[in-house]
């Protein structure tokens, strides 16, 4: 553990809720729980709130760490604590497990009350404006009102997005990173794949693995090397990696074959990643980031649906990232510029791809905390 | 304030909605927001002024000029500012229709190269003008299409831009008279208020 600008030693929390949730597919959760940490005071005049909504693969662990022999602090450290762009020495910041997530909150691994077992590939699709209602009763449940910002990178930005279109009233500032308005029919593919990666996993059985006692452990690790992939740019693998061998050689007479870095590297993350996350939940995921179209409902118009939004926006996007591209962002931007709404736009010059979002990039934190300061000023 | 600023923020109405094309540091929108209620949006590329506009708590939008402005719908602002920047576009003409189809009304600030010292360097000593006002040479300069007074209002006749107020200002401030008889020789920097 590092302790300097450091949030320190954080402890999840899980709030359940009774309350039924009606999803956007119909049908409806009777209970749940959400697990989520926080960072930071909440003011007297609760104003001073912000939420933090993660990823694809992230969780409610967000900065921080959980105990004194922790190696690595939380996903989003670089850019939470004191000091950090979202100082927690004046922000008090919320990151959850979305629903339908595998690290505490509700999900395909908990148990269906209904059937005394694992919900599995049972549990009801989720949509992002699921997510955002469910972070709207956190939000209750923790006295917040309105928050002073909801920020999100990737299908973090995309909830964030959300919230500025479903409860108007309740964001001042929304922050979006390295997201868009909709996926591409490349970028669905690529989850089309990594899901049939999932799905042909003999081990998978229809979803219903952990009733079985096991684990598409080969086709989870299958579907985060593919996601992996389209999370770094070309010059990013060509630099960590180039041609580098990590075993054999291509001399002449060779006849064992050869491994290069980047194979070792690809099938390490695979595993690891399959030890920590649920495949159905990895579905669940991909498919509501494949389903998400901020203007579906809004005459497929981005400018129609951002009229309803009341909050200022930051959009900041990095140029390598192909998954979701500066071009993505730049339809966010000129979307709200074309529905009058208070816009700021970044573009930061950044060799690490998507992933950029994640890393301690000079100009990325310099605007994020100008930004940050601006929020804290309208407090 | 930078001169020509002072000048032009007169003839911007309290509330309206404001394009500051080139917006630098966001000073001039900050002045606007504060003083005059303005609703302002900047458009900038250099990032340390991005960074500083963003800290002023102003709106600005990291975007290249040169690659156009067609995000922004027409007759969006009431005003779209263009201040010392038209002399570095790639395609001026262009960027005057540009600021008249998204602005009901434009103001645009550049430095006249019609002005006695420029004439002075080029006609005596039959070199490219450097001064502190124009600090680089030919080289090394960001600002590539330079004009006058009449060769900007020439533009203006043809292309049927209306100039609704014309200022001038001088190299020192005590020296009005004569910018103002004589623009194209004694204004350093001109300053229009134009419509269509």
């Amino acid at each position: 553990m590092n302790p300097q600008h450091s949030v320190g030693i954080v402890t999840p929390q899980v709030a359940h809720f009774d309350a039924p949730l009606k999803l956007a597919c119909g049908r409806e959760l009777t209970n749940y729980d959400l697990v989520y940490e926080t960072y930071g005071e909440l003011n007297e005049q609760r104003s001073n709130a912000v939420l933090i909504c993660h990823a694809l693969s992230g969780n409610h662990h967000a900065a921080g760490y959980h105990s004194a022999d922790d190696k690595k602090p939380g996903w989003w450290d670089e850019c939470i604590g004191p000091g950090k762009p979202i100082d927690t020495t004046h922000f008090f910041v919320v990151c959850l497990n979305n629903l339908g997530g595998c690290h505490g909150s509700t999900g395909p691994s908990s148990i269906n009350p209904a059937t005394g077992k694992p919900w599995g590939s049972d549990f009801p699709p989720l949509r992002t404006r699921d997510w955002v209602h469910s972070q709207a009763r956190l939000a209750d449940y923790l006295g917040i009102e309105c928050w002073a910002a909801v920020i999100g990178g990737s299908l973090g930005g995309m909830q964030a997005m959300r919230w500025s279109l479903e409860f108007p009233q309740r964001i001042r500032h929304c922050v979006v990173i390295a997201a868009a308005l909709k996926l591409s029919a490349q970028n669905i593919a690529f989850n089309e794949v990594a899901r049939q990666a999932i799905e042909s996993d003999p081990d998978f059985v229809d979803g219903n693995y952990l009733e079985r006692s096991t684990m598409p452990a080969r086709g989870l690790a299958l579907a985060r090397m593919i996601g992996h992939i389209t999370y770094l740019s070309d010059d990013a693998m060509a630099n960590k990696f180039g041609r580098d061998l990590r075993s054999g050689s291509l001399d002449r007479g060779e006849v064992s074959n050869a491994e290069f870095q980047v194979q070792s590297y690809l099938r390490h993350q695979g595993s690891q990643f399959s030890g920590n996350f649920d495949a159905n939940t990895y579905i669940l995921m991909t498919r509501a980031l494949d389903y998400f179209d901020l203007a579906l409902e809004y005459d497929n118009d981005p400018v129609v649906a951002f009229q309803h939004a009341k909050c200022s926006f930051l959009v900041m996007s990095f140029s390598t990232d192909w998954r979701f591209s500066p071009e993505r962002s730049r339809e966010i931007v000129n979307a709200l510029i074309a529905a009058d709404r208070p816009v700021t736009y970044a573009e930061i010059e950044a060799k690490e791809g998507h992933d950029a979002f994640l890393m301690p990039i000079p100009r990325y934190l310099d605007v994020f905390h100008a930004y940050m300061l601006r929020v804290r000023g309208e407090n | 304030m930078r001169l020509d600023l002072s000048h032009i923020q007169r003839w911007i109405a309290p509330g309206s909605r404001v394009l500051d094309l080139g917006c630098g540091d966001g000073v001039f929108l900050e002045f606007l927001r504060d003083q005059r209620q303005v609703r302002g949006t900047g458009l900038e590329i250099d990032q340390k002024y991005i960074t500083a506009a963003i800290s002023r708590g102003i709106n600005v939008i990291e975007q290249d000029m040169d690659a156009g402005l067609a995000n922004f719908p027409d007759q969006s602002f009431d005003t779209v500012v263009l201040a010392l920047a038209l002399q570095a576009v790639k395609y001026p003409e262009r960027v005057l229709d540009e600021v008249l189809r998204i602005g009901r009304e434009g103001i645009v600030t550049f430095p006249n190269f019609g002005h006695w010292r420029c004439r002075l360097m080029l006609g005596l000593q039959g070199r490219m003008p450097v001064s502190s006002f124009m600090p680089y040479t030919w080289y090394n300069t960001p600002n590539i299409h330079f004009c006058t007074v009449k060769d900007f209002e020439n533009l203006c006749r043809d292309k049927g831009i209306r100039i609704v107020s014309r200022e001038v200002v001088g190299e020192t401030r005590d020296q009005p008279m004569l910018s103002n008889k004589w623009p194209n020789l004694f204004a350093a920097t001109a300053i229009y208020r134009i419509s269509r």
